[in-house]
């Protein structure tokens, strides 16, 4: 940390660069105003890294949104924000416009869509710079190339004719903060820049942003769920929950001694506990061996295909009641094993389920197999069809597998599985959109369980949820393992929550496993230079608060 | 969430049971919506009247389709001789003209409806949901069918069956799932790569339960706006056969027929012109109110 960030955080005589005071949001609905902001305060010092925190829904980025007047019309902002002694919110639309990407700029979560796919990156970096710099196309064009040298782009004399697509996820992002950084602002709004990203790829986000922000002397609003970021990262915090500060202070302060429940919550919420090893002798339930998968890319009349080899020839054992987890970033190849395992997808090899070889059997001899190897995906919004209540996703698989029973042992079934699950059950005439993320996965593990599988893919279960929710859901999907002795593989990118869940773990990169074992060896001795990078990504001072 | 305890689970196992069957489907539930959105209801109840007065009223009537009045050619609306819209240039009366013309009109938009929802909805999802080889054939098949000229085709049809009302009606529902078919197609190809597709997939559900549950549904929203484009698109479209000679013949008539004939009279007879124009502007208003409407009921989100 820098030594006038702190001056400046503790001690009152250095203006402050924004003081918030009192910030108020309200939407207007046809149901009456939602107050999404709640009476905000937070001043942030130059050079300071603040940190906002808050599970999703807290207001968060509606903060810092209403902060550039980049809200919709339907909001309703009151309040005070001062920059540098001029009130943000009362600006018009053009000093407004001035004070954007020259003074504040902003980045944002998706690095996939926040740039347009139609143009070449130097050119959108340069349109930032030509728009509030009075200087001719070539030195902007210079600058470009300085900048994207600076975030750590390689060759940036021929990055710049790029297109987005031509870029990885963590280049696109680097752009981003090129784009933010172009005119040198006072304060950088960094609205979840690494969530999107693979861990690996965050570390290295992050450690970029710091040394910019040291070398520019800016401050930084950085926004984020995640607490273990905050900690590496923030001088100050202020803590959201259901749009009001709930607590702020320095990272110091506030992590060795927080003073509300919900922030030792927040602290808390590390999946704990681990998976006891599954008797040697236990039976293998499912066996795969040599699975490859490929995907035709290119197809061409008269030569061979062009083919792009997502899994290459993977084996694996499951035993019963184990869970195996898959660990990997994105693009190694893990969604598509466990897709390949299932027969959703076609793939060379052979996969063996309690003695019968999946892939003799026909449409129709596997559909009895389907009911005792379920799955659940990453992705709660999209994994339940919208237009079918609750009690028609959860009985689809009873109508398929159990055409006997009548309407009114569907719905005992179907009744029970939602209490299972911790669900009111008089929920089952409601629409998937009323739900929050972390209640839609617990339908998607009904849908699941009411069919008594022996078998479950989980492909990121938990990935797209709040931590506190993943803690419930995690210690869910052990309580009914252990009711029903369920085996699980388990595929995510998330090591705690692996290391929480799984007996035994594989480590994939470019559709190849390169390491496995028990958690214990993984974890506590990897063997490969990516196993490490991985879990050192993963755990950035984690340690003390697991311990803890 | 609530966290039940378990001397109450069993109370409240029949009453989650009871709601349940209560709002259980879909179509149950769009129906209460579609009962609170009034423009919707205004148009449905105004379509209703039209209809039966379209489809009875010509029997209650003193005139008939062809049946001339020699006291009074082109005369303005009266009671007089029971002419409330008035006579055209051959004295016959406007208003049971109207209603005739009526069903030509509502049948041909009902056919093309039909055909298109059927067809092309179940055509466009298959093709779409398949894809490959499958979607290859079938959506050749449909740019073949476009790139037949229409007009061509209806009169090889005359030529060759006769003249025939039914003829248009498959000539223009041969037309009309076309673009329906194409519109499904594409949203069924980025609806099918959603989870909940594959979920389906894993729960052993049939091909044909997956595209008639999972994937129609969701992609009723464009499906009903481009059906509220269909039908006026295919009333104006029989009225420029009529009009060409190649669609229904004196003395039966259509709205497009009457209007194209009173707009030629529209400075010495205007209500030649009002009258039937009236009815199809009302009608193709309320589809557009009853089709926004049924868009919104039939989507969860909006309640």
């Amino acid at each position: 940390m820098t030594t006038p960030s702190h001056v400046s955080s503790t001690s009152s005589h250095a203006a402050p660069l924004l003081e918030v005071n009192g910030v108020n949001v309200d939407f207007s609905l046809p149901k009456g105003d939602v107050r999404a902001v709640d009476d905000i305060h937070f001043t942030i010092a130059k050079g300071e890294i603040m940190a906002l925190v808050g599970e999703s829904g807290s207001g968060k980025s509606v903060s810092s949104n209403a902060l550039l007047q980049l809200l919709p019309e339907l909001a309703k902002v009151s309040g005070e924000a001062l920059f540098e002694g001029r009130n943000l919110l009362s600006m018009s639309a053009s000093e407004m416009r001035r004070i954007r990407g020259n003074d504040i700029s902003m980045i944002f979560q998706e690095p996939m869509t926040s740039l347009n796919p139609m143009q070449r990156i130097g050119k959108q970096v340069a349109e930032v710079i030509l728009k509030h710099r009075k200087i001719s196309k070539r030195e902007a064009k210079k600058r470009v190339v300085t900048l994207l040298e600076q975030v750590g782009i390689p060759e940036p004399e021929r990055r710049i004719k790029s297109y987005p697509y031509e870029l990885s996820g963590g280049q696109r992002q680097r752009v981003m903060i090129a784009m933010a950084l172009a005119c040198e602002p006072k304060l950088l709004i960094a609205d979840e820049p690494t969530t999107a990203l693979d861990v690996t790829v965050q570390a290295q986000i992050l450690a970029l942003l710091k040394e910019l922000q040291q070398k520019m002397g800016m401050s930084i609003l950085f926004i984020t769920h995640d607490l273990n970021l905050v900690k590496r990262f923030a001088d100050s915090v202020c803590v959201m929950r259901n749009g009001k500060g709930i607590e702020a202070g320095s990272v110091a302060d506030v992590f060795t001694a927080p003073k509300e429940e919900y922030t030792r919550m927040l602290l808390a919420s590390t999946p704990k506990g681990r998976k006891a090893q599954v008797a040697d002798d236990s039976p293998v339930l499912l066996e795969a061996d040599n699975i490859k998968v490929s995907f035709t890319t290119k197809k061409h009349w008269f030569r061979a295909d062009e083919k792009f080899d997502a899994v290459r020839g993977i084996s694996l054992d499951v035993k019963r009641g184990q869970t195996i987890g898959i660990v990997g970033e994105s693009g190694s190849g893990k969604s598509t094993l466990g897709r390949a395992l299932l027969q959703l997808l076609e793939s060379e090899g052979r996969t063996v389920f309690d003695g019968t070889d999946l892939a003799r059997l026909s449409t129709s001899e596997m559909r009895p197999v389907r009911s005792r190897m379920q799955v659940i995906f990453q992705d709660p919004y999209g994994s339940l069809s919208p237009r079918l209540n609750v009690g028609e996703i959860v009985s689809e698989g009873l109508k398929v597998h159990h055409p006997e029973l009548n309407r009114k042992e569907r719905q005992r079934r179907v009744v029970e599985v939602l209490e299972e699950v911790a669900l009111d059950p008089r929920m089952a005439s409601r629409y998937p959109h009323e739900f929050s993320g972390g209640q839609r996965q617990r339908i998607a593990i009904a849908r699941a369980l009411v069919l008594k599988p022996e078998f479950l893919l989980l492909d990121e279960p938990t990935s797209a949820l709040d931590r506190s929710v993943q803690v419930r859901v995690v210690e869910l999907l052990r309580s009914v393992q252990r009711k029903y002795d369920l085996t699980y593989v388990f595929i995510s990118h998330d090591l705690t929550v692996v290391r929480a869940l799984a007996d035994h773990v594989l480590v994939m990169k470019q559709g190849a496993v390169i390491e496995q074992g028990t958690t214990e060896q993984i974890f506590s001795a990897p063997k490969e230079p990516y196993t490490r990078a991985l879990i050192d990504a993963a755990f950035l001072n984690l340690e003390e608060v697991d311990v803890a | 969430m609530s966290t039940h305890t378990t001397p109450s689970a069993g109370t409240d196992v029949s009453a989650a049971s009871d709601e349940f069957q209560a709002g259980d489907s879909l179509a149950v539930e769009a129906w209460r919506r579609l009962r609170q959105n009034k423009a919707a209801m205004t148009s449905l109840v105004l379509l209703i009247v039209l209809t039966i007065a379209c489809v009875c009223g010509p029997w209650l009537l003193p005139w008939g389709l062809d049946e001339v009045d020699w006291n009074s050619f082109m005369t303005a609306p009266s009671s007089e001789g029971a002419h409330y819209f008035g006579t055209d240039a051959n004295g016959r009366d406007l208003l049971a003209r109207t209603l005739y013309g009526g069903r030509i009109s509502l049948s041909v938009a009902l056919v093309a409806t039909i055909v298109s929802l059927v067809i092309g909805v179940l055509y466009g999802a298959v093709a779409g949901y398949f894809g490959g080889r499958i979607d290859n054939l079938m959506m050749r098949f449909v740019d073949i069918m476009f790139s037949l000229p229409f007009m061509f085709m209806v009169i090889l049809l005359m030529v060759v069956f006769g003249r025939n009302i039914l003829l248009i009606y498959a000539a223009i529902g041969a037309v009309e799932w076309l673009d329906m078919a194409r519109i499904v197609r594409g949203q069924v190809l980025s609806l099918k790569r959603k989870e909940y597709v594959e979920a389906a997939k894993a729960l052993g559900v049939k091909d044909s339960k997956i595209v008639t549950r999972h994937l129609i549904p969701n992609a009723i929203g464009p499906v009903i706006v481009y059906v509220t484009l269909t039908v006026p698109k295919v009333i104006l479209l029989e009225s420029f056969l009529s009009f060409l000679g190649l669609g229904v013949q004196e003395p039966l008539t259509s709205w497009g027929v009457l209007i194209s004939e009173g707009q030629q009279m529209m400075e010495s007879a205007p209500w030649m012109l009002i009258f039937p124009s009236v009815f199809l502007a009302v009608t193709l208003f309320c589809l557009n109110f009853l089709g926004d409407g049924l868009r919104d009921a039939l989507d969860p989100k909006t309640r």
